[in-house]
C-alpha cells in the first residue's frame, strides 16, 4: 500500500477509535476495504475492532519507515506512532516487540546494529508518549527479513522500517 | 565424515625429514614468486598416481584428479594434459625421463603412489624440477583411514605448493558457511562445513532460526555464530566434533551478534546492542561476564584480533560513516586506519599479520580489498553489486567471501580471490552460501 493511502486509512482509523459507539464504526464503514467486517456488525478480531491486532495492523499501521542509513522517525511515522501509542495505552493486555530492519545495501553486522538503532527509536518514541517501557521489546533482523525483494529504492524504502508486532492478549 | 577423531599421520617421511626439503626447496630454480604482479601459470604435469595394491586404482585416481585440481585453482599452475604425455610413468620407482617431460614443457612433474591395506591408505608423492633434471625435496607419504583420501590429496598438494612458492599451504582446511535456500522474502538458513574447495558439505544446524556469520576457533576445534532461535540474536558455541552447541551467556533485553575468538581461543569479542547503542565487549567463552571495549553513541561493530592478540580491528560509524579503528586489545584509544571514499566494514586481520581486509561500499558498488595495518597502500580486489564479508586462507594469500546478486532472484554465494586479485572464483556449494569461515591448516 501506498504512504498516502496508509495514512488515509490511519486517519480514518483515529476517527473511529474515538468513536464510543461500535455500530458506527461498523455503519460507517471507514475501515472497508481492508477486510474482516461484514454488513453492520462487527467481527471480533477484525480488521474493524478497534481492540484487535488487525486493527491495529491495518488500520493504526504497525510499521514506520526510515531514510537510508538514519534512525530518526520520520514526521510521517510519528502520525503512525501516536496512533500505536493510543492504541496501546487503551489495550492494557498487549505488549509488543518492535524488529528493526534495514535494506540490504549495507553489510551484515552493521545492518544489525543499524536496525538496533531504529527499534530502539520507536520503542523511546511509544515511551515518551506514555506506553510502559516493560511492554516493549526490541529486536533487530538487520538486512535478513526484507519484505520487497527488488533492488532498488522502491524496494529498500519499504525495507528500511520497523514492526510493532502485538503479543500477548487476544490475537483474534 | 567427522573432522575430529580422523588419524591422519601426516609427513611419515620414507628418505627424508619435512626439515630436509626445506633446505632443499630453496636451492632449487622451480619456483613462483607469488608477490609478482602477472605470472604465467606454471606447467605441470601430473600421471595418474600408480596404484601399489590391486584396490587402490580408484582411490588413485580420485586423490591425482584433487591434487590437480587443487594446484591449478590456485591459478598460479596450469595442468597438461594426459593425452600430451610422452612417456607414462609405469612405476613410482622408476627413473624419471626429463627429456620426454621437458619436451611437453612440464616445468614442474610429480608423481605418486597409493596403496590400501583394509581401510588404512598410505599416499606417497615425489616432486620433480624437470629443467633442473633434479628431485625438489624428498619424497614424502601420508597415511590415514581410505574415508579421509581427499585430506591426504590436500596434504600432497599443500606440499607442492609449498615447495615451489615458498608459502604455507592452504589446501587442507575447511571452512565454516551459512547455507541458504530460498528466496530473498524467504530465506532459510543453516550453519554448513566443507573442505576448503566444496567437498564433504556437513550440516551443523537445522534451518529453523536464521543463523549468521559463523567463525572458526583459531584450533578449527570450535565455531561461535550468531543464532535467533530465542527470538534475538544471541552468540553459541559449537563443537565441530560433537555438533553440540551452547548458548553463551547474554544479559536480558539486548543482543549479541559479531562474535569472533581471540588467538588464545578463550577470549572472544562481539557486539551487543542495549537501547539501540551497539558497542564492543569481550568475555571468556567459558562464562564469567562481559568486559565492555568501546564505550560510544554510535556503532561499534565487526572486531577481528591481530594474530598476536594485541589489538582489535573493528568498524565504526563514530566520525558519521562506516570507517575502520584499531584499538588495544583491551579497550582504549582507537586509531582510524580507513580514509578512502565510501564506506569500510568486516575488517579482518590477515593470519600473517601484515594486511587487514574488509569490505568497502563506494557509489553503488561493493568491494573486497587488503589494505595495510596502518591503513595504507588500499586496494580493491573485487566489485560487483554485493560482495561482504571476507576471510583469509590459512596462508594469507588467499580471501573467501559473500558475493550476492541483485534483483528478485538474488542469490548469495562463495566466491574466493587472490589478494593480487587475481584468480576469483566461485567456490562451488550444493545450495547458496554466504559468511564463509575458513579454518586454520588442519592437524
Amino acid at each position: 500500500m501506498t504512504l498516502k493511502v496508509k495514512i488515509l486509512l490511519l486517519v480514518a482509523g483515529l476517527a473511529l477509535a474515538a468513536c464510543t459507539n461500535p455500530d458506527r464504526f461498523g455503519a460507517d464503514g471507514g475501515a472497508g476495504g481492508i477486510g474482516g467486517g461484514a454488513g453492520g456488525a462487527i467481527v471480533p478480531g477484525s480488521a474493524n475492532d478497534p481492540t484487535s491486532p488487525a486493527y491495529f495492523n491495518q488500520a493504526i499501521g504497525d510499521r514506520v519507515l526510515f531514510a537510508v542509513d538514519q534512525s530518526a522517525v520520520t514526521d510521517e511515522g510519528r502520525v503512525v506512532l501516536d496512533g500505536q501509542a493510543t492504541w496501546l495505552l487503551t489495550n492494557t493486555d498487549f505488549t509488543a516487540i518492535i524488529e528493526g530492519h534495514a535494506d540490504e545495501q549495507g553489510t551484515r553486522e552493521y545492518n544489525v546494529a543499524l536496525g538496533a538503532r531504529r527499534a530502539n527509536a520507536v520503542r523511546e518514541y511509544l515511551i515518551s508518549k506514555g506506553v510502559a517501557g516493560n511492554r516493549l521489546r526490541t529486536v533487530s533482523y538487520g538486512k535478513e527479513r526484507p519484505i520487497e525483494i527488488c533492488s532498488n529504492e522502491a524496494c529498500y524504502a519499504k525495507n528500511r522500517r520497523a514492526v510493532t508486532v502485538l503479543a500477548g492478549g487476544l490475537t483474534g | 565424515m567427522r573432522f575430529l577423531g580422523m588419524v591422519l599421520s601426516g609427513a611419515l617421511a620414507f628418505g627424508g625429514l619435512w626439515a630436509a626439503a626445506a633446505q632443499a626447496q630453496s636451492e632449487g630454480p622451480l619456483r613462483i614468486e607469488i608477490t609478482e604482479g602477472v605470472i604465467e601459470p606454471l606447467p605441470f604435469a601430473l600421471p595418474v598416481f600408480e596404484a601399489e595394491t590391486g584396490d587402490a586404482g580408484g582411490l588413485a585416481a580420485q586423490i591425482s584428479q584433487v591434487v590437480s585440481a587443487d594446484l591449478s585453482g590456485t591459478g598460479l599452475f596450469r595442468e597438461i594434459p594426459a593425452n600430451a604425455f610422452i612417456s607414462q610413468v609405469s612405476s613410482f620407482a622408476a627413473p624419471v625421463q626429463y627429456a620426454d617431460w621437458k619436451a611437453i614443457n612440464a616445468q614442474a612433474l610429480i608423481t605418486g603412489a597409493v596403496s590400501v591395506q583394509g581401510n588404512q591408505l598410505a599416499v606417497k608423492f615425489r616432486l620433480y624440477d624437470v629443467f633442473s633434471g633434479a628431485e625438489m625435496g624428498d619424497g614424502l607419504q601420508f597415511t590415514g583411514t581410505t574415508e579421509g583420501w581427499r585430506r591426504m590429496a590436500h596434504k600432497v598438494a599443500d606440499a607442492v605448493y609449498s615447495r615451489i612458492t615458498g608459502e604455507g599451504g592452504y589446501f587442507d582446511s575447511r571452512v565454516v558457511y551459512v547455507s541458504e535456500t530460498g528466496g530473498k522474502d524467504a530465506r532459510q538458513k543453516r550453519l554448513a562445513l566443507m573442505d576448503y574447495d566444496g567437498a564433504n558439505v556437513q550440516y551443523l544446524t537445522d534451518s529453523s532460526a536464521i543463523v549468521l556469520a559463523p567463525r572458526f576457533s583459531p584450533s578449527g576445534d570450535r565455531v561461535l555464530y550468531t543464532s535467533y532461535e530465542t527470538g534475538f540474536p544471541r552468540i553459541y558455541v559449537l563443537d565441530v566434533g560433537s555438533v553440540q552447541r551452547r548458548e553463551l551467556e547474554s544479559q536480558e533485553g539486548t543482543m549479541s551478534f559479531a562474535p569472533r575468538f581471540a588467538p588464545d581461543g578463550q577470549n572472544i569479542v562481539f557486539s551487543l546492542s542495549q537501547g539501540g547503542n551497539t558497542d564492543i565487549w569481550a568475555m571468556n567463552v567459558g562464562g564469567g561476564g562481559a568486559t565492555r571495549l568501546t564505550s560510544a553513541p554510535s556503532i561499534e561493530t565487526a572486531p577481528s584480533f591481530s594474530p598476536d592478540g594485541s589489538q582489535i580491528v573493528f568498524e565504526s560509524d563514530r566520525s558519521g560513516s562506516q570507517q575502520l579503528y584499531i584499538m588495544p586489545a583491551g579497550g582504549g584509544e582507537a586509531q582510524r586506519i580507513s580514509f578512502g571514499p565510501g564506506r569500510y566494514g568486516t575488517p579482518v586481520w590477515s593470519p600473517r599479520g601484515d594486511l587487514i581486509a574488509f569490505t568497502k561500499q563506494n557509489s553503488g558498488r561493493f568491494h573486497i580489498g587488503v589494505m595495510r595495518t596502518d591503513g595504507s597502500e588500499e586496494r580493491l580486489l573485487t566489485a560487483s553489486f554485493l560482495d561482504e564479508g571476507p576471510t583469509w586462507a590459512p596462508n594469507g594469500r588467499v580471501i573467501m567471501f559473500t558475493r550476492e546478486t541483485q534483483g528478485e532472484g538474488g542469490r548469495s554465494s562463495l566466491y574466493s580471490v587472490d589478494i593480487s586479485g587475481r584468480n576469483l572464483r566461485p567456490v562451488r556449494t550444493p545450495e547458496g552460501g554466504s559468511d564463509p569461515s575458513w579454518s586454520p591448516l588442519l592437524q
